[in-house]
Order: C-alpha cells, then sequence, then structure tokens
C-alpha cells in the first residue's frame, strides 16, 4: 500500500457562472520516502491538487469527488479537528513565498516552539533546543542567536530554510512543497532544492514536488506527473517521462531540459496556450494544440492507462496497443 | 526608540504651542475682556488702569508669553463668569468627563473587539449579519439621537436608569468618582453607551475587515498547514495581526470620545468639562474656552505618544534597529 493514494480525484468551484472543474479525476500515488514532482502549465491545477490534500481548499473550492488515503485510510472527509491532527505530523506543507509564510509578529523560535508543542507533549525547553536542532539542520548560520530573531531580519532564502525546518518540526512523513523556490533569487533556488532534498532523504520523508522547473524534476524527483487542464497527461519514472515522453504534450514540454536552478521560460515550447476552465474543449483538452491530434481527439476524451511503468492519457498509446 | 521618543515629544511641543496660539488669539478676537469683567458703570479712567494692570496693553507676543508660561503651570486665569480660576472649575469637571469617556472607550473595546473577531471568523453567519445591520444604524444615527432613544426606552418607559446626572460621587484625594456609588454607576450606564456606540460599531467593523484580509494572508495558510489549533490561528496569529490599526483606530477615538462627550453631557446633563465648555461659549467665558481648547489638544497629544509606544510593543519590525536585518545571506 503506498503512503498516498489519491484517487479520481475532483476539484471543483462553484461560481456565479457555474461549476469549473479545477481538478479533474486526477489519480496518483506516493510511495513511503518518494519523491514526485509534479509540472505543468500556469492553472493546470498542480496546487488545488495539493491543498485537497492537506485539506485547505478555500471555498468556494471543494472536493467533489474521489478519494485521498494516506496509509489506506481517507483522509478527504475527515472532520475539521481530525484533519488539523494529520497537517503538520503527517503531512507538511511548504508554500511558494517564504517572504509572506511566517508571521511577522513571532520570533521563528516562537513560530518553530509552538508547532512542536502542538504535535508533541513536550516542555518549552525541550521544544526550544528541538527547535534549534532543526534551524541548524537546514543551515541557519549562528541558530542560537537567529533562534530569537524576528522573520523580517532574515533574508528570503533564510526564511525558507525557517519554512523548512517548520514544516519538518513534528517529523511529517509527506511534504507538500508547491513551487517552493520560485519567489527566490535564482543563485539560491538549487541550494534550496538540494537542502529539501538532503533532508527528506535523511528523514525518510515522501515529497510532493511541484515545480515549473524541468531541471529541478530531474534532479530531484522519482517519478513525475504532468499536468495539463486540471487532469493528468502523463505519469511515470521521471527517466522514462524525460527520456521516452509519450504524451505529446510532455513531449514538447521535454524540448529543452535547462540547467538546474535556471529559470527558463515557464514551459512554454509548445505554440498555444492552455484553454481556461470556462473553455475546455471537447474531446482531449490538449487537442487545440496537438501537432499529432486527429479525430477521436476531438470527441472523445482520453483516461489514463497504464503504458511501460507509467500511465498516459493519450489516444495514441491506445492505437499502439492495438496495433503493436 | 529612543531617539523615536524625543522626536516625538518635539512634535507634540509644536501641536501644543499652536493649539496656544489659537486659543491665545481668541483673546484679542473675541470681544474686550474687560467689558467681560467690568460693569457698564465703570468709568474709562479705572478701565484703564484695569487694562495696565492686567497687561493688556503690553504688545501681543509679550502677552502670548505671559499667557503660555502661565499655561504651563496650570494657570488659565480668572473665568469671566464665575469668576475663580478656571484651573479650580476644570479640575472640579474633569474627573466627571473622563470617567464617563475612559468607561465608554472600554465599553466599545470589550463588546466591539470579540464582536469584530466573530463576524470575521463566521461571515456568513445569521448573527453576524445582524451585528452588520444593527452596526449601520450606530454609525449613521447621531449621538444625541441615540441617547434621546436610550433614555426614552431605559427612564421613561421602564424606568430602570435615571437620565441625568452623575449620582453620587465620592471624593478619592481631590477626585471625585462616581464609579464608587450605585446611583454613580447606574447614572453612567446610559450616557456612557451612547458615547460609545459609535466608537463600537467603528472598533468591530475595522476589526472584521482586517481579520478577513489577514485570514487570507499566506502565514495564516502556512500556520493552518502547520497543524496549529483554530484558537491559535485565530487568536495568537490573526487577531494579533490586526492589532496595530486597532489600537491607532481606538487611541484616535479615545480623543474623539473625550472631544465628543460634549453632545452626550448635554442630553444627559452630565456634569462634565463638555458641559461647562458649553455653558462658557454662551456666556463668551474665554478663559474657559481657551483652557478647554488646550486640555483636549494635550489630550490629543498624550494619547498619540501611546499609541505610537504601543506599536512598538506589538510590531517587532519597528522595534528592532534595522540596519540588523538582513545580515546574513
Ligand atoms: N477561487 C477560484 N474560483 C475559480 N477558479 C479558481 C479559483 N482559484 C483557482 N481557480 C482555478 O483553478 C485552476 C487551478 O489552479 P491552480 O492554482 O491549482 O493552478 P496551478 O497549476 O497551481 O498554477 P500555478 O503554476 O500558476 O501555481 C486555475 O485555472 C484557476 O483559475
Ligand atoms: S489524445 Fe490526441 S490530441 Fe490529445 S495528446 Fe493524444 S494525440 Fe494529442
Ligand atoms: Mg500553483
Amino acid at each position: 500500500m503506498a503512503l498516498l493514494e489519491v484517487d479520481q480525484l475532483r476539484v471543483e468551484f462553484l461560481t456565479r457562472n457555474g461549476t469549473l472543474t479545477a481538478v479533474d479525476d486526477v489519480s496518483l500515488k506516493i510511495e513511503e520516502g518518494e519523491v514526485l514532482g509534479v509540472v505543468g502549465e500556469s492553472g493546470a491545477g498542480k496546487s488545488m491538487t495539493g491543498n485537497a490534500i492537506i485539506g485547505l481548499l478555500e471555498p468556494p473550492g471543494r472536493i467533489a469527488g474521489g478519494e485521498i488515503r494516506l496509509d489506506g485510510q481517507r483522509i478527504d472527509n475527515l472532520p475539521y479537528e481530525k484533519m488539523r491532527k494529520i497537517r503538520g505530523a503527517e503531512i507538511g506543507a511548504i508554500f511558494q513565498d517564504p517572504l509572506t509564510s511566517l508571521n511577522p509578529l513571532y520570533s521563528v523560535g516562537q513560530q518553530l516552539v509552538e508547532t512542536i508543542r502542538t504535535h508533541s507533549d513536550v516542555g518549552l525547553a525541550a521544544a526550544r533546543s528541538r527547535a534549534l536542532e532543526l534551524l541548524n539542520e537546514v543551515g541557519i548560520p549562528a541558530a542560537s542567536q537567529r533562534i530569537d530573531h524576528f522573520p523580517h531580519q532574515f533574508s528570503g532564502g533564510m526564511r525558507q530554510r525557517v519554512v523548512i525546518a517548520l514544516a519538518l518540526s513534528a517529523n511529517p512523513r509527506l511534504i507538500i512543497a508547491d513551487e517552493p523556490t520560485t519567489a527566490l533569487d535564482v543563485s539560491i533556488q538549487a541550494q534550496i532544492i538540494a537542502l529539501l532534498k538532503r533532508l527528506c532523504r535523511d528523514h525518510g520523508t515522501a515529497v510532493m514536488l511541484v515545480t515549473h522547473d524541468m531541471g529541478v524534476i530531474a534532479e530531484t524527483a522519482d517519478r513525475v506527473a504532468v499536468m495539463y487542464a486540471g487532469r493528468i497527461a502523463e505519469i511515470g519514472p521521471v527517466a522514462d517521462v524525460i527520456k521516452h515522453a509519450k504524451h505529446p504534450y510532455t513531449d514538447g514540454l521535454m524540448g529543452s531540459i535547462p540547467v538546474v536552478g535556471q529559470q527558463t521560460e515557464r514551459l512554454a515550447q509548445i505554440e498555444g496556450a492552455m484553454p481556461r476552465l470556462t473553455a475546455i474543449p471537447d474531446g482531449c483538452a490538449f487537442n487545440p494544440r496537438c501537432p499529432k491530434a486527429f479525430d477521436k481527439c476531438r470527441q472523445t476524451r482520453p483516461d489514463p492507462i497504464a503504458s511501460g511503468a507509467g500511465e498516459v492519457a493519450c489516444w495514441l498509446i491506445e492505437q499502439e496497443a492495438h496495433h503493436g | 526608540m529612543v531617539a523615536f521618543i524625543i522626536r516625538r515629544l518635539l512634535q507634540s511641543l509644536i501641536v501644543m504651542f499652536v493649539v496656544a496660539l489659537v486659543a491665545f488669539t481668541l483673546f484679542q478676537f473675541v470681544g474686550d475682556p474687560i467689558n467681560q469683567l467690568v460693569g457698564v458703570e465703570t468709568g474709562l479712567k479705572e478701565r484703564e488702569e484695569l487694562r495696565q494692570r492686567l497687561g493688556l496693553n503690553d504688545p501681543w507676543i509679550v502677552q502670548f508669553w505671559r499667557f503660555a508660561l502661565n499655561a504651563v503651570q496650570g494657570d488659565f486665569g480668572i473665568s469671566y463668569q464665575h469668576k475663580r480660576p478656571v484651573t479650580d472649575l476644570i479640575v472640579n469637571r474633569m474627573p466627571a468627563t473622563l470617567e464617563l469617556s475612559l468607561i465608554s472607550a472600554l465599553f466599545s473595546l470589550f463588546v466591539g473587539v470579540p464582536m469584530g473577531v466573530y463576524t470575521g471568523l463566521n461571515r456568513n453567519g445569521f448573527l453576524s449579519k445582524i451585528f452588520m445591520t444593527v452596526s449601520l444604524v450606530g454609525i449613521s444615527l447621531p449621538t444625541f439621537l441615540i441617547g434621546i432613544l436610550l433614555i426614552f426606552v431605559f427612564s421613561v418607559q421602564l424606568g430602570v436608569l435615571p437620565s441625568f446626572g452623575r449620582g453620587e460621587a465620592v471624593l478619592v484625594g481631590s477626585w471625585s468618582t462616581g464609579l464608587l456609588t450605585s446611583s454613580g454607576i447606574k447614572a453612567l450606564i446610559l450616557p456612557a453607551i451612547t458615547l460609545g456606540l459609535f466608537q463600537l460599531t467603528l472598533i468591530m467593523r475595522l476589526v472584521r475587515s482586517e481579520m478577513l484580509e489577514v485570514l487570507r494572508t499566506d502565514y495564516i495558510k502556512f500556520a493552518r498547514a502547520r497543524g496549529l489549533s483554530n484558537s491559535a490561528v485565530h487568536f495568537g496569529h490573526a487577531l494579533k495581526n490586526t492589532l496595530v490599526p486597532v489600537i491607532t483606530i481606538t487611541g484616535l477615538q479615545l480623543g474623539s470620545i473625550i472631544a465628543f462627550a460634549i453632545i452626550t453631557e448635554t442630553v444627559f446633563q452630565w456634569p462634565g468639562m463638555g458641559l461647562m465648555f458649553l455653558q462658557a461659549i454662551q456666556n463668551v467665558d474665554i478663559p474657559i474656552m481657551a483652557a478647554y481648547l488646550i486640555l483636549i489638544a494635550f489630550f490629543f497629544v498624550v494619547i498619540n505618544l501611546i499609541v505610537d509606544i504601543l506599536y512598538y510593543v506589538v510590531d517587532p519590525r519597528l522595534r528592532i534597529d534595522p540596519s540588523a536585518a538582513h545580515g546574513h545571506g
């Protein structure tokens, strides 16, 4: 049994103009200690998937279908208080902007101690020494002084290190890292990714790493999921997906893989733009941009089917299966 | 921090100087003080003597200097109407106004903040909608009307609370307080509500909108993602971040409460400074008017100073030497 199983997840927004489906029948698994990269253009539904997993979808967004299981236990329908105890302790999260993720009114030590004591029954002194340990572990220089400093006294990279320390402070088994370096200076992005990778390997923590950076995926992830218009286009071992992309969209994405940490044009090698949620075409959502589209693509929607070690949602794969 | 306070004190001094100047010019432009002091039967020669004796023939700058020097020492001259030192009159009246203002401010704060938090957290709740609707009434009804309505219901119809006066006051040192007698407390309820209602609705709406704003921030989302309890997120993280604007407004409003006590004091015939000021205007009793102006300005200045210091207590971003920030890459 995988650590996390997402099964046919559907996230909807009730708006004045009807119901928008931001995440549509997404299924994925994350094994203990595994890094799953998630890529896709802006608006593909990556953050909504992550938010649904930690139970922090903001209204009017809601889970409209499917199941999310941790160790085989459903967590998508837990009451708030039960889910709260899972957040931080079992599933941690790191968000995009380290500058705004920390409360400006508390020292980093206070925020660490509060989180540690929320999830385990330890005294103030023990929590503080654990906090100090964590700050050392994430590489804050002079941690014993810095522990009493406030967020505004840290640079962006240092703040993201503090955020990582906070996310790890209750030893979660899975971390959802949603573009953890996008807001940072290019020069420190690689450092932060390396730190995250090392810490999670040391602690045996699984990671769902959302990013626009294919280089980071290539370096860090074990498997990768490619999302397009709220659905998974392709998911599989990172080497397979990068070297032998089966979905035409993935193929386009892999056009050029930049060096780690280098911010290239955001996955924009493919002509055209991803459709808005209000105007998703019939059939395969990618068909207006797909160089290989044929009649069937414009009529019927392909579902992910097994192909090699992964899954691909494309009619070409089905054809191959039939003919080859 | 010390430099900041010194700078603020200097600014306050300038403000007080300007207000003193304005108060002083009242004497120059509003009638001849001699006419206020003596009767029609006094002859020209005696008037001239009196004028000389009071220093009214000196250049205005000398007169202002004398006025300011006396004011600093708490001497605002003799009331034209009461023929008593203005300071004595004010000291007599001040406790009533300050007690009324303080209780109103506490009332608006301790009712307004929880209501604001509640409506911020349960935005679409039934009770929230009632609070918001009622608060609209509180904001749009003029103070005197609220006072009269309260008198009508609680004094005239129900007959449970007095409609005027301050009840029985007892002396604690030289401070006459109405807070220690049951009649004093009863008499305080309606005026305090009348005076505090506007501020209450203001504070409630402010806290609500600040809460809504803060609840959308990333650090609240991250606090939830860390699994902190609802009460820690709502009060420890969200409410605390709304405090700076709440302190500002409460501080400013405390000043206005003291100033606007005039209306409430009139409606309830509350024996405070406001009522005295109103009577002074009717009688062109300039020393009282000048002293009242200066005193109110003084309250504003002191409150602002306290507000500024409270910022430092609440917000570490102001507290710490900015050069220490961003020390490490
Ligand atoms: N409150 C909302 N109402 C309606 N639609 C929304 C709302 N919030 C998000 N969406 C839509 O949900 C879709 C998925 O958004 P999501 O944030 O998951 O994208 P993403 O893949 O994380 O993109 P990015 O790379 O820009 O972070 C988007 O098309 C977005 O427009
Ligand atoms: S299903 Fe058709 S349109 Fe969609 S990616 Fe495959 S070939 Fe292209
Ligand atoms: Mg996103």
